[in-house]
């Protein structure tokens, strides 16, 4: 199995808050890897540590290191704008942009200078057919996205992720506002996705980790408690406050 | 949190106990009647044992229902998952305690070939095993389960100590063949009954530990 993504001592302060304690975990190529944990655990800012999304907010502070195939991203050789075509992000609201479904998934290649109307043509189709999306909208490919349905508009903004060729990418917490069908789709496209992709994946529903994850992080203020395959976290943690936890006894 | 839920495990070990205690009550009755050379408290062994038969039915049900709605996980779910295993082994101790009883009804008024001496004690120590697996269960109490296990060596012993009386009869008295098997066989049965409680016992330390020791 190959490390993707190495974190070692990683602490994360919101001012002189410290929100991440001490965090090290080897994440595994091609591989779903869930965060779980109580609200304001911090599993959605070290998810955010991975691409340095957290940098938008101010005063804020990193220390320790991220390392995606051995490069450190918090280096200053890095460029955080083409780590984050790296590492893409799917968030927990679907967030399509007030375009046409063609011009959400271009986006980001014609911002990159990519013009060849051929390329973009090829790049829809295929990353349509891959979030399982094509069927469903290829009638309507030049009509406005905000016209599709809320499950529709997460598979069109992970569409407009792969489009930009990511290794990594990040869902937090990427079907809470959808409906259960809308969610089962989403879930079986990870388990297909994770073919080409490494990815990442914040929940607050535990059995959706338990169904789609490899590995699963149990967080708790701050620290990591408990990181183990799924399968193991679930059926017999070895620390009681993951048992307590994922057996709703706290949380 | 979830005080519900926890509740309804409760429940279902509750119920386990009971459907043993019915299970304890008629391996005794059983070995009781044939002691007694009573057939009509045999025919009752028959009665009692439908009702354990309905008791794993609806504790079976009560498991697939908190499987399906509360999808308990960790130890939650080795608890459930136990529970549906061990009502296997008691439903199957209640037919040994029946078939106990069906031979009680073939020998009939047939005097003994011999008095009856190691099959009651068998049946004291397997009834002894029963209760305390049960305990062990229910306090999560892998100690008391482990000790339990160990006490189905003593009926093994007395098992072999039946079947040596019995061969020994048969050779001085070949016409004592008959009843001679008949009565092996009631040994067999209660020996299979300490065998399964030696499963319980097995599968409490799975609950508690979430690791497989084979015990005995």
């Amino acid at each position: 199995m190959e490390t993707k993504i190495k974190v070692e001592n990683l602490n994360f302060y919101y001012g002189n808050n410290r929100a991440l304690s001490n965090i090290n975990m080897d994440i595994y190529k091609n591989k779903i890897t869930a965060f779980i944990g109580p609200s304001g655990c911090g599993k959605s800012t070290f998810l955010r540590t991975i691409n340095r999304m957290n940098e938008f907010i101010e005063n804020t502070r990193v220390e320790g290191k991220i390392l995606i195939d051995g490069e450190d991203i918090y280096s200053k050789k890095v460029d955080p704008v083409e780590l984050r075509r790296r590492v893409g992000m799917v968030f927990q609201r679907p967030n399509p942009f007030p375009k046409t479904i063609y011009e959400n998934i271009v986006y980001g290649l014609k911002k990159n200078g990519v013009k060849n109307k051929e390329i973009l043509n090829e790049v829809v189709d295929t990353t349509l057919k891959s979030v399982a999306l094509y069927e469903e909208v290829k009638d309507k490919i030049h009509k406005s996205a905000l016209e599709l349905s809320g499950g529709q508009q997460q598979r069109l903004c992970i569409a407009r992720t792969i489009a930009m060729q990511p290794d990594v990418i990040l869902f937090d917490e990427p079907t809470s506002a959808l409906d259960p069908i809308s969610t089962m789709k989403i879930e079986e496209l990870l388990l297909e996705l994770k073919n080409d992709y490494t990815i990442i994946i914040v929940t607050h529903s535990m059995q959706q980790a338990a169904r789609i994850s490899d590995y699963t992080a149990f967080f708790l203020n701050g620290e990591v408690i408990e990181f183990d395959e799924t399968n193991k976290i679930f059926s017999n943690p070895r620390d009681k406050r993951t048992e307590d936890y994922i057996t709703g006894r706290f949380g | 949190m979830r005080e519900h839920f926890f509740q309804k495990i409760d429940d279902i070990k509750h119920d386990i106990l009971r459907m043993g205690n019915m299970v304890e009550r008629i391996i005794n009755d059983s070995v009781n009647a044939l002691k007694n050379q009573d057939v009509e408290a045999s025919k009752r062994i028959y009665i009692d044992d439908d009702k354990i038969d309905t008791m794993e039915h609806e504790i079976e049900n009560k498991c697939v229902s908190l499987l399906a709605l509360q999808q308990p996980l960790a130890k939650d779910l080795r608890v459930i998952t136990t529970a549906l295993r061990i009502i296997i082994d008691l439903e199957r101790m209640g037919d040994h305690a029946v078939n106990i009883a069906k031979t009680t009804i073939e020998i009939g008024n047939e005097p003994f070939i011999k008095p009856l001496v190691d099959i009651p004690k068998m049946a004291d120590i397997t009834q002894e095993m029963v209760k305390l697996s049960l305990d062990a269960f229910v306090k999560e109490d892998i100690n008391l389960a482990k000790k339990v296990a160990e006490m189905d060596e003593e009926v093994d012993k007395l098992y072999e100590l039946v079947i040596k009386d019995l061969l020994s009869i048969i050779a001085k008295d070949s016409s004592s063949m008959n009843q001679a098997a008949k009565l092996m066989f009631v040994g067999r049965f209660l020996e299979r009954i300490a065998d399964h409680t030696t499963n319980i016992c097995e599968r409490i330390i799975y609950m508690v530990t979430g690791e497989y020791e084979e015990i005995n």
